[in-house]
């Protein structure tokens, strides 16, 4: 007998039992939604943590104060990073593109009643563009504002929204400790990046921080931008060497090259969607669970047919497929509905709760091939039960 | 058509033997319609199951049309079942789910036959039992005596050379049983081998021959004069 007629029979007894069947795919069907929707929660975040690494700047290499050894004490545990450590990164190598120092601080800033906690940032000229800031209106600060140590600042968009309310902050004054800043320019809103608000911050010259507010002359990062994608592992290494020349101890500086975090990221995000997608499996497995379930229930109510059917001439094989293709007829009746509903509900989470959901093909093909899996796994046993069935008792029962 | 040949099937139940059948040699020649009689326990339906392929002595030799069955594996017997043997039931044994004529087509899925043959087959094989207007009608929609048609119609769409029909009135009232063993004296008069068995004399007496069974043995075998129902049943 073919496959085919063997198929038509299978679902013709499926159709038979409507409610029964749809309840029973009912588990498939939420088990491979939650997967398509669990690993496409999970991918979404990573390609969302991976944008976000990327809209930092590109080919960036960074330097961090040491982590410090056993000693502690001080900025970040170790040996605070000073600028004049600039030149020696300068020097390390040919091929860098543009050094920007930062000196990061949270302060209290305020407009007229409105006050805030933010970042305020002392940096170069070089900063904004290796950052990938944009100016969205007035001007970013210079030359003679660096030498003059000018009190003017550069604000995120959302120190904007947040202090001037729909009022132009350009040319108005905000307050940081006891002096007044002039607003100079709006940056172009960036979004959320994977360490916080990109857009909650201020800029002021570096020397205005250094100088003015912090009296030292600490840098919290160096952010150097390599030439190009090719030689960043380039800069990196010279970097580390020159920097290890000076510091004589690789515990009194941090390097770190932009892939190699975004490789942690992606790493760590990889692990997560592992984990959803582990946690999604365990209901398809209970869905698989009731297809076995059902098919014993279904093997039992039809010993009889299953008897005629012996009688009539149907061998062991076709009686084990025909139950099988009914197993496996459900899984991937379920499978199919799971994915189309794991797509909408993916589509609406992301509509909802504006966070990015891919659906990867990889995790369509995975799922309906879990779902085959299943119904030949847990429709093996029965299928199997009804064809040893002995002919004769199988007739006889009642 | 049929030979036995000391044909035991021995049960073990607990400590006890149970010999169903003990020891049955016995020859059917085509064309003959054969009841087979005997009290509950005597072994006739062991017999009936042996000589339908469907179960298998502890020893002994069965031959059907001159092939021995005793070696033949689980496939082949199904595909003798299938070709050579057509079942009747007391109990019909239609498939609630499919219509009268998807019921008789099932023996033609299972040899093999395509879809596009398989309907008209199984069309005649209905319409030779008279049940042409209630092909489409499911067995619950018909009544006992239709269903039976159903399943001798069922039965024959593969053309098979032996009919066994178990107890094929037993569910039956008088009117539908006299119907149903005119469809067996026609068939028979058109040469195919029925055995039948029934525990009702005056079934038995619509055939040419009676075996009895007792404690696993046949203990009477004669033939009788044929009592011939002049009705034309079949189309």
């Amino acid at each position: 007998m073919k496959f085919t007629e063997n198929a038509i029979m299978a679902l013709r007894n499926l159709s038979g039992n409507k409610i029964r069947s749809l309840l029973t795919m009912l588990g498939v069907i939420i088990g491979v939604a939650a997967v398509i929707v669990m690993v496409a929660l999970g991918e979404g975040a990573q390609r969302k943590v991976t944008e976000n690494i990327t809209a930092m700047g590109s080919n960036l290499v960074m330097v961090f104060p040491g982590r410090g050894n056993s000693r502690g004490g001080g900025f970040g545990g170790g040996e605070p990073l000073i600028s004049s450590v600039l030149p020696v990164i300068k020097d390390a190598s040919s091929h860098i593109k543009a050094i920007a120092p930062e000196v990061r601080r949270n302060f209290v800033v305020s407009f007229g009643d409105n006050s805030m906690q933010s970042s305020v940032i002392g940096c170069n000229l070089d900063y904004i563009t290796l950052r990938n800031y944009q100016i969205a209106e007035g001007r970013f600060f210079d030359e003679t504002d660096l030498n003059a140590r000018s009190r003017v600042a550069v604000i995120g968009s959302y120190v904007a929204g947040e202090l001037f309310h729909g009022i132009d902050p350009v040319g108005q004054y905000i307050k940081l400790g006891v002096f007044r800043y002039e607003i100079i320019g709006v940056l172009k809103e960036k979004g959320q990046s994977g360490f916080g608000n990109s857009d909650d911050l201020l800029l002021i010259p570096i020397t205005t921080m250094q100088q003015r507010i912090m009296g030292n002359q600490q840098l919290s990062t160096v952010y150097i931008q390599a030439d190009s994608a090719e030689t960043v592992d380039k800069v990196y290494n010279q970097v580390y060497d020159a920097l290890l020349e000076v510091f004589q101890d690789e515990t009194k500086f941090n390097i770190r090259n932009q892939a190699e975090i975004l490789e942690t990221v992606q790493e760590t995000s990889k692990t997560f969607t592992l984990l959803l997608g582990g946690i999604a499996a365990v209901s398809l497995l209970v869905g698989g669970i009731g297809i076995m379930n059902i098919m014993l229930v279904s093997v039992t109510e039809r010993i009889k047919e299953i008897g005629l059917r012996k009688a009539i001439g149907a061998t062991k094989w076709e009686i084990l497929s025909m139950f099988l293709i009914e197993a496996v007829g459900l899984s991937v009746t379920g499978g199919l509905i799971g994915i189309c509903l794991g797509w909408g509900v993916g589509a609406v989470v992301s509509r909802v709760t504006e966070w990015t959901t891919v659906i990867s093909p990889e995790s369509i093909l995975l799922s309906f091939g879990f779902s085959i899996m299943v119904g030949l796994f847990f429709g093996g046993y029965p299928a199997y039960k009804a064809a040893d069935l002995h002919p004769i008792e199988a007739l006889r029962h009642e | 058509m049929i030979k036995t040949e000391a044909l035991y099937k021995i049960y073990q139940m607990g400590d006890a033997e149970v010999r169903a059948l003990d020891g049955v040699s016995l020859t059917i020649a085509e064309g003959e319609m054969v009841a087979i009689m005997g009290p509950s326990g005597s072994g006739k339906s062991t017999f009936m199951n042996t000589l339908g392929c469907l179960d298998q002595p502890t020893s002994g030799s069965y031959q059907l049309d001159g092939e021995e069955t005793a070696q033949l594996s689980e496939k082949e017997k199904a595909r003798l079942r299938n070709q050579k043997i057509g079942f009747v039931f007391q109990s019909f044994n239609l498939l609630p789910n499919l219509t009268a004529l998807q019921n008789v087509e099932l023996p033609l899925v299972y040899a093999g036959v395509p879809a596009s043959k398989r309907q008209k087959i199984a069309m005649e094989a209905i319409e030779r039992l008279g049940l042409g207007h209630r092909v489409h009608h499911k067995p619950k929609e018909l009544s006992g005596g239709q269903q039976q048609r159903v399943a001798i119609a069922r039965a024959l769409v593969n053309r098979p050379k032996l009919l066994l029909a178990d107890e094929p009135t037993g569910n039956l009232d008088s009117k539908s049983s006299r119907e149903i063993m005119a469809v067996f004296q026609e068939l028979h008069q058109n040469g195919i081998t029925i055995v039948l068995v029934t525990h009702e004399e005056d079934i038995a007496a619509y055939t040419e021959r009676i075996v009895r069974f007792t404690d696993g043995k046949v203990v009477d075998d004669r033939r009788i004069k044929q009592k011939v129902i002049n009705e034309e049943v079949l189309v």
